[in-house]
């Protein structure tokens, strides 16, 4: 037998082409699970879209790291709701309950930044490890004391910790659905005071628009979908629902308006995935699944973006290298200087400036003579505006009428033309 | 020559001004400031400036670093706090006057990595009239690139910002301030890192708005060009030392008082 020499191999053959054709899985990706594994995803989706698209605008406000602050700071709330529920009722699983301990420790936890922030000389990072390292001792010695307590029933809130949709009710998810939506919602109303604020508070202020009440609004967003992704995505990891899509959206666009769209359907996506995939096993964690998902589209986009990617960087480069050439090479030919560079003189060939033989053509000569304009206006440029030309990288090698605005092009013809 | 403080005073119609301001005193001012005083911790970074522009001027705040001039044109639109002093612009409290006015920063506060083309920046200068909800069409874009056509960066409209040089960051500021299409003009240091041609075509698009009966107030660093370019000028130094018409009031004498000892200096440099 071929596969003596590894007795599992034709079992983890089975369990690989299982997952792959599991009825399971593709019945969770189409939503045909049953009600309840559809409903989860779908309040995952919805979850993942709002918390992409309120991170996309942490990130421009530079503030990412709070919704990492928020995060932890929901365990103490969560405990103590726990506690308080298992004491009164016998059963602290109750959600809603939890989702506002969480909630109102987290807006303490919140306050606490704020305060230090704003009246200490301390700056914000040092404030959000304070906060955040605090309120989640706070929460830690609280789960102990759950652990010790005389109910049965504490399974509820573990989880919370990493994320669990398995176990989920479907009052839950239609929660966690309905409050994602209207965060969504209410991103896309405020998206115009968000991208304003971010870009240049002063310059907002000045368009009717209270940077106070927007940073506050932004946050209360960000804590809304921190608590409400408790339950999928879990306190730990759910920072990266709201940090991953908006660095992926920054990859593939430079406008504000697109960012926050992209960031949402990054988001999307990844919890969607997420959510399916840990459908299929039980104790499978939705959360670290999720951020292992976008994950992986990050490191598509890192290398694909066609803005900020390597791969586009190398291409750049390239380019670069044989625009150089070509400059240097056509510049020799109106010196009349012969080329030797070999990669000189492909680059040449291949524009069609010179022949096959090394002679000039026609063309090849109308390039040089408008390769030494350029180098001309260019090397004026430099002279009369060294700021401006080291500010904005003019080496020279890109066509002046592309660089410059046509007033200041003229203007450098006018003074050549003196000359 | 040592202020004391002001006694509070309403500034309204059928109320005299003060003597010195008489003349250029009028309840419909675009920009009228009155015992303004600001302070960074326990420092005044401006003390009882009193200080009221003609409509339709064009007007340089002039002062040695650290005077307040950029302090006093945030203070009078609200964006550092004033411990006392009152702001009127067009007679309005400046709070309900804000839509008249536009406002170009400096342009060293910006972060010009962040994701939005040169045309993006420009909408800005809509949002206000857009509020939350309206939809910025195709006609807003066309009022975009006129803008931007105006400062001769139309070309440019689809450019990420941080692929700008200085001066044309500077002109794509200047075009969102046009969009905004407001009254009273207010700008920070516009001249600052920006080369001549753009010095000279920001300069050309601000007279036009002059021409057409707008106010201007720049905060200027270049007294050599102060004459050239402006009608009126401020010359500050925490306190308000001198204002008016630019051939009255920018003196040698005045200038020493502004700056001090500092004034070769800055001649020196500016030369």
């Amino acid at each position: 037998m071929a596969d003596g020499w590894w007795p599992f191999r034709a079992q983890v053959r089975e369990t690989v082409m299982d997952a792959l054709f599991d009825q399971k899985l593709m019945a969770a990706l189409f939503f045909s699970a049953g009600y309840n594994t559809t409903l989860v995803t779908i309040g995952a989706a919805l979850l993942g879209a709002s918390a992409g698209a309120v991170g996309a605008f942490m990130m421009l406000r530079k503030r990412s790291l709070v919704s990492d602050a928020i995060s932890h700071a929901t365990l103490p709330g969560l405990a103590l709701a726990f506690i308080v529920m298992a004491l009164a009722t016998g059963d602290g699983r109750f959600m809603p309950g939890l989702m506002l301990g969480a909630a109102l420790s987290a807006w303490l936890g919140l306050l606490a930044l704020e305060w230090v922030t704003r009246r200490t000389r301390l700056t914000e990072d040092v404030a959000i490890g304070a906060v955040l390292s605090v309120f989640f001792g706070l929460g830690v010695t609280l789960l102990t004391v759950i652990q010790v307590m005389d109910t049965g029933r504490r399974a509820g809130i573990g989880g919370f910790l990493l994320g669990s949709t398995a176990g989920m009710l479907r009052s839950e998810a239609e929660l966690i659905a309905v409050a994602a939506a209207l965060c969504g919602v209410a991103v896309y109303v405020l998206r115009r005071p968000f991208t304003l604020v971010s870009f240049d508070p002063a310059y907002a202020a000045t368009q009717g628009i209270s940077v106070r009440m927007t940073d506050l609004a932004l946050l209360a967003l960000a804590l809304i979908v921190t608590v409400i992704g408790l339950k999928v995505a879990g306190l730990v990891l759910i920072v990266a629902l709201t940090i991953l899509p908006p660095v992926i959206a920054r990859f593939w666009t430079n406008r504000p308006g697109r960012l926050p769209l992209i960031a949402a359907a990054v988001g999307a996506f990844s919890a969607y995935a997420g959510a399916v995939i840990s459908s299929l096993g039980p104790g499978l964690p939705t959360g670290a699944l999720i951020v292992l998902v976008s994950f992986a589209v990050f490191v598509v986009s890192l290398v694909f973006s066609p803005l900020r990617g390597l791969l586009a960087g190398q291409m750049e480069m390239l380019a670069l290298r044989a625009r150089v050439h070509e400059r240097q090479g056509l510049l020799a030919m109106a010196r009349d200087e012969p080329v030797y560079d070999r990669m000189t003189l492909r680059v040449l060939r291949r524009a069609g400036f010179i022949r096959a033989d090394g002679v000039p053509t026609p063309a090849g000569h109308a390039a040089a003579k408008a390769a030494q304009r350029e180098e001309t206006l260019w090397s004026l440029y430099r002279r009369l505006f060294p700021d401006e030309a080291a500010a904005g990288g003019y080496h020279g090698l890109t066509p002046i009428n592309d660089a410059l605005p046509s007033d200041i092009v003229r203007d450098l013809e006018a003074r050549v033309a003196v000359h | 020559m040592l202020d004391s403080v002001k006694p509070l005073r309403v500034v309204g119609a059928g109320q005299t001004p003060p003597a010195g301001e008489r003349a250029a005193h009028d309840v419909d001012s675009p920009l009228a400031i009155t015992g303004l005083t600001v302070s960074y911790g326990g420092k005044p970074a401006l003390l009882s400036v009193d200080f009221t522009v003609p409509a339709g001027a064009m007007v340089a705040i002039v002062g040695p670093n650290g005077a307040g001039k950029s302090t006093l044109i945030k203070a009078a639109l609200g964006i550092v706090p004033r411990i006392a002093g009152e702001v009127r612009v067009f007679g309005a409290p400046v709070e309900r006057a804000m839509a008249r006015i536009a406002y170009v920063p400096q342009r060293a506060s910006i972060d010009w990595d962040f994701p939005a083309t040169v045309i993006d920046v420009v909408s800005m200068g809509f949002y206000r009239r857009l509020g939350l909800l309206r939809l910025a069409g195709n006609r807003y874009r066309q009022k975009a690139l006129d803008c931007l056509e105006r400062v001769g960066m139309a070309a440019f409209a689809a450019r990420q910002i941080g692929q700008l040089s200085g001066g044309q960051q500077q002109r794509v500021f200047i075009a969102r301030a046009l969009a905004q299409d407001a009254d009273l003009y207010i700008l920070d240091e516009p001249f600052a890192g920006v080369d001549a041609v753009t010095e000279r075509a920001i300069v050309a698009v601000l007279k036009d708005l002059q021409a057409r009966g707008k106010t201007i107030i720049c905060v200027h660093h270049d007294l050599g060009t102060v004459q050239d370019y402006f009608d009126h000028v401020l010359l500050l130094n925490v306190r308000r030392i001198a204002s008016g018409p630019v051939a009255e009031t920018f003196t040698p004498a005045k200038l020493q008082e502004t700056y001090g000892g500092r004034l070769v200096a800055v001649q020196g440099a500016g030369a």
